[in-house]
Parts: C-alpha cells; structure tokens; sequence
C-alpha cells in the first residue's frame, strides 16, 4: 500500500523551510519524515505527515505549490546489506527508483526507507515476496 | 571646427532645408498613395488624396504608421517597390513571433551610406581611418549599417562582427584601428577585457567611438572615453526607418542631429496625438523623406525624446533630438537587442499551456546586460522530481534564447514571489543604471 507523500516547492532562501514547517506546526500536523532535494535555485521538500489531506490543503491557502505523490514505506532489515538486497531487488525487477530516503521510528527496531519509484505496485509486490515488510498509510501516519 | 562629411546639406539654411523637405514629403506622400494599399486606404479614410500635403504645416493632417502596422502589412506589405527593385532585407525583433522588417532598394542602401557616413564623420573617420566594426552583421542592422558609411568614407574597413572578445582586441591592436563601432555595452566589455589583458588606451591607436543599439549614460561616456582615449558618441536609428544613422551625436555632445533631409522629426502627445512645440517631451515620430522600398509617414518610434531647434555650434543646420528618457511601450534594449515581454510571455504560454506568472530583470553584470526570466512554479507544472523540474527549466530557457536570439537566464520561483502592484505583476524590473 502506497502511502501518501506531501512535495512542496521551496525556493533556495533564508526563511522558507521554516515558514512551511511553521504552517504546518500551527495546525497541530506532525512530521514524520522529510527530505529535500535541492539545485542552486530552488528545492523540493518531501514529508510525511500523520494528516496528507488536510496538509495539502493547508500548505495551498498558505500559498506554496504543492503535491501529493504515493510513495512506498519499507521497512529495511537492520543489518549489513540490509539495504543492498531491497535494491537489487528493484534493480533485477527494472524499476527505476526516482529518489529515496530513510528515517527512523520509535516502533520499529529496523530502519525506515521512502521510495519514490516508477512502478510501485511491482516494487511492492517483490518487496512482499521476500518477507520484506511494506508500511501501510495508517502506521506510518501514526508512527 | 571638426570634420563635416557633406557641408552642402549638413550646414544648409534652415528656408532651403525646409524647401528639400517639402519637395521630399509631397514625393513621399504621392509615391505611397499609389504604390502602397495600405497608405492609400489611409489617406482615403481622411478625404486626403495623393497631392493634399503641400507643405510641412499639413504634416500634421497624414496618418499615423505603428509598428502593429508592420506586423499587419509583414513582411513586404509597405514596400512601395516590387521586390525586384529590393536589393537587401533586415529584419529586427517585433512585440510577438514575427520580425520587423525592412527592405532597401540600391538608392536606399545609398542614403544608409550617406547618413552613415555623415555619422562617422562626426567621431572622427576620415578616408585615413581604420574603422573596426564589432557590430553584429546580418538580419540587424548595425554591422552592414556602420559598413557602408565606412566604406563610403573610404575609410579602411573592418568588419569584425560581434563576439570574440580577446580576438577583437588582438585585431584592433595589430591593424591599427582608429575608430570603433559597436554598441556602448560591447565597448565597456572591450575596455575591461583590455584590461584584463594588460593592454591600456596606449596600445591602441583608438580616436573615435560610435556607439548606439542601446541607450547609455553621460557616466558610461565618461568612462569609454577615458579608458579607450576616444571621443564616444551616440548614433540613433530603428530598423523601421532605416537602421543606425537617424540621428548622431556631433562633438558638442548637446543632443543628436536627425539627418532631416532623409528623416523629418516631429514630437508628438502621446495620448493624444498633437504636435509639440521644439523643446517639449514626448514620443518621437518620423517621417522617411527618401526612402524608395519602405517609405513609411509618421512612424511612431515609441522613444520619448525632445526636438532642441537651437542652432548648434558645430555648424550643422539640422536640429536636434535630446538623449532619449525613455519610452512609451515596454520595450527593452539588451545587449543591442530589442526585446518586448510579449515574446516571453508567448514561449512561456507553449510550455505551460496556461499563463503563468513571470518577471523579466536585467541587470548589468560586469560591463554585459544579463536577462533573467523568473517564472512562479503553479501546481500544473509542479512535479516533485527535480529532473523534471530542472528539464522544465531548460526548455524555457532554450526557447527564449531561440526566440530573441541572446543568452537567459530562467530562474524557477514560488507562487506570490513576484511583486504586484494593484493586482497586476510588475513585468519588467530593470535594475541596470543608464
């Protein structure tokens, strides 16, 4: 199950990344994970929410550019080589991985990664097949 | 006194100037009536017929040509010649896609030279110059412009274009160039990048300077002639009317003298359309007094300007134009280029298939105008893979650079980053200091 992934625009100057993180604070919403990819100019700030929807929302009234991506939530085995095998498995699957990012979390003795992938419905099903646990919405969300 | 290329004409009494004028603009106003549609509808539309302007007084009376005009009548529309009779065409930017275009007949390409080489004279080149032209020559006008003057003076000619910087100094260096012809931009970054070499004014043989394509300050001549050791004057033209050689600078540096026995100048409102005074601003209009292949009455130049009718000291009879102080479009000058936001606005709506929001800034980096297009980021074009952001990004700029044909820089920014003044954005920021 894909969960869902806020992606908002940021241009490359003092004060935006905490003007969204503020907006979003201020309605009570919790972060539960975020990257940013960024160029010279401008970047992209990639969260995990507990509340996508009403995120979305808020971000847009406050004026930023914003989507919603379904990404995948897996959890990496914990041990050397962890992450090597899920990859090898997208990578003899063909699927192409656009950007990725891991984090951690109270709940879960392993580690946490966000793939962002051109298939995620074959990646899932691979990643199921080798016992690999998919995060669904509501325990990531809920983290 | 200084040099004065054709003192016939140059320093003619005002009453047998304004004669040679009459008699021009009562040809010019027959051979449009019936040579082109367009005029012919005109002046019809006004109960004027092909020999109703008897003198300048009924200049007032003719019809107004725009540059909407061109681009109505493009591209050979206006011309009064069959094209058979056109021995050259150039082209310059217009507001959307298509260009502005001129075509001149051989008499044509004669009166450029006349005028061109009246313009150079006033910097300085006689038949012992070696005049270095770093205008860019093709389509625009300056390079082939300054050329024929030059050639007409007999003046050693070389044409060198534009580009190559360190080339252009080598050459000026070895083949003893003694006057420089190129926009005012172009010259500062000759100058700086002589110094960057290590070479200083005294390594070259530089006396005169002709600069124009762009407007320039009192401060950037002050500069050019000290660190090039020339005089530095400024030459007007548009490609509508002719190319460079409208208007020039003589030495007494105290405003432009309009060829007036080719281009007859009036100062006009603006809004309203009256005639001014000599001595008031508002938006020059000329009138083509010889041309053959596109004569045009009343061109609206959209440069703000005054007409200076005071006799000046060099001698020369023809009045004068002031420093321009702008203009009454949003057209802008870079690089010797004319740009107009509508052709980025038009490239900017083929990609994003909506208007987005955008802003133009030019500033002068160094000695070199530097366009930069911001464009706000809306959600139908947002995707949140940088490559696809940075792809978008490029695409712009490509297209732009195809459509104007100098260097931008596209800069992607938020939503509500461009500032707006009463609702609507603000275009056009220009931060370069004239």
């Amino acid at each position: 199950m894909p969960i869902k992934q806020i992606s908002v625009f940021l241009e490359n100057k003092c004060g935006r990344l905490s003007s969204v993180t503020r907006v979003i604070g201020d309605q009570g919403i919790n972060i539960r994970a975020f990257s940013i990819a960024d160029t010279t100019d401008f970047g992209v700030l990639r969260l995990i929410v507990n509340r996508p929807d009403e995120t979305l929302k808020t971000l847009q009234e406050a004026g930023f550019t914003v989507s919603m991506t379904d990404v995948l939530a897996v959890e990496i085995p914990d041990h050397p080589g962890g992450l090597a095998s899920v990859l090898e498995l997208m990578q003899d699957a063909g699927v192409n991985i656009e950007y990725m990012y891991a984090f951690s979390a109270k709940v879960s003795k392993d580690a946490l990664a966000v793939f962002r992938v051109e298939n995620s419905q074959v990646a899932e099903r691979l990643i199921a097949q080798k016992g690999i646990r998919v995060l669904g919405g509501e325990e990531v969300y809920n983290l | 006194m200084s040099l004065i290329w054709n003192e016939k004409y140059e320093c003619m009494p005002r009453d047998e100037l304004q004669a040679i004028q009459e008699e021009r603009l009562r040809e010019t106003v027959n051979r449009v009536f019936y040579e082109v549609p367009f005029y012919r509808r005109a002046l019809q539309e006004r109960g004027l017929g092909p020999d109703s302007v008897k003198s300048l007084d009924g200049l007032s009376k003719l019809p107004f040509t725009t540059k909407d005009d061109l681009r109505d009548n493009y591209p050979y529309g206006l011309f009064s010649v069959p094209l058979s009779e056109i021995v050259r065409v150039h082209a310059s930017s217009g507001t959307t896609g298509k260009p502005v275009v001129d075509g001149y007949t051989r008499h044509d390409l004669g009166v450029w030279a006349e005028v061109m080489a009246r313009s150079l004279t006033c910097c300085g080149a006689t038949k012992n110059s070696v005049v270095h032209i770093a205008y860019g020559y093709g389509l625009f006008t300056g390079g082939l412009g300054a050329h024929g003057g030059a050639e007409l003076i007999g003046a050693s000619v070389i044409p060198a274009s534009g580009g190559h910087t360190k080339r252009q100094i080598m050459l000026m260096k070895d083949f003893g160039s003694t006057i420089l012809a190129c926009t005012p931009s172009y010259a500062m970054h000759l100058a700086e990048a002589m110094a960057e070499a290590g070479l200083s004014k005294s390594d070259l043989k530089l006396k005169g300077g002709l600069f124009g394509a762009e407007p320039w300050s009192q401060n950037m001549r002050s500069q050019l002639e000290a660190r090039l050791g020339i005089v530095a004057l400024d030459v007007y033209g548009l490609t509508e009317i002719i190319g460079p050689g409208v208007a020039v600078e003589c030495p007494e540096k105290q405003g432009l003298h309009v060829w007036e026995d080719h281009f007859l100048p009036e100062v006009i409102d603006p809004e309203t359309g009256k005639q001014l005074p000599d001595g008031s601003y508002g938006e020059l209009v000329v009138t083509t007094l010889t041309k053959q292949g596109m004569p045009l009455i009343r061109y609206r130049t959209r440069d703000i300007t005054t007409i200076i009718s005071e006799l000046c000291p060099c001698g020369r009879t023809h009045r004068k134009i002031a420093r321009f102080v702008g203009r009454t479009d949003d057209m802008l000058v870079i690089r010797g280029v004319n740009v107009f936001p509508s052709q980025i606005e038009e490239v900017l709506l083929r990609i994003a298939h909506t208007e987005p929001q955008y802003q133009i800034i030019v500033e002068r980096r160094g000695q070199l105008d530097a366009l930069e297009v911001q464009v706000e980021v809306s959600e139908q074009f947002f995707s949140d893979e940088i490559r696809m952001l940075e792809t978008l990004e490029r695409q712009i700029q490509r297209q732009i650079e195809d459509v104007l044909g100098i260097n931008v820089r596209v800069k992607l920014v938020e939503p509500k980053t461009i500032e707006r003044s009463e609702g609507k954005a603000k275009r056009v920021i220009d931060r370069r200091q004239l």
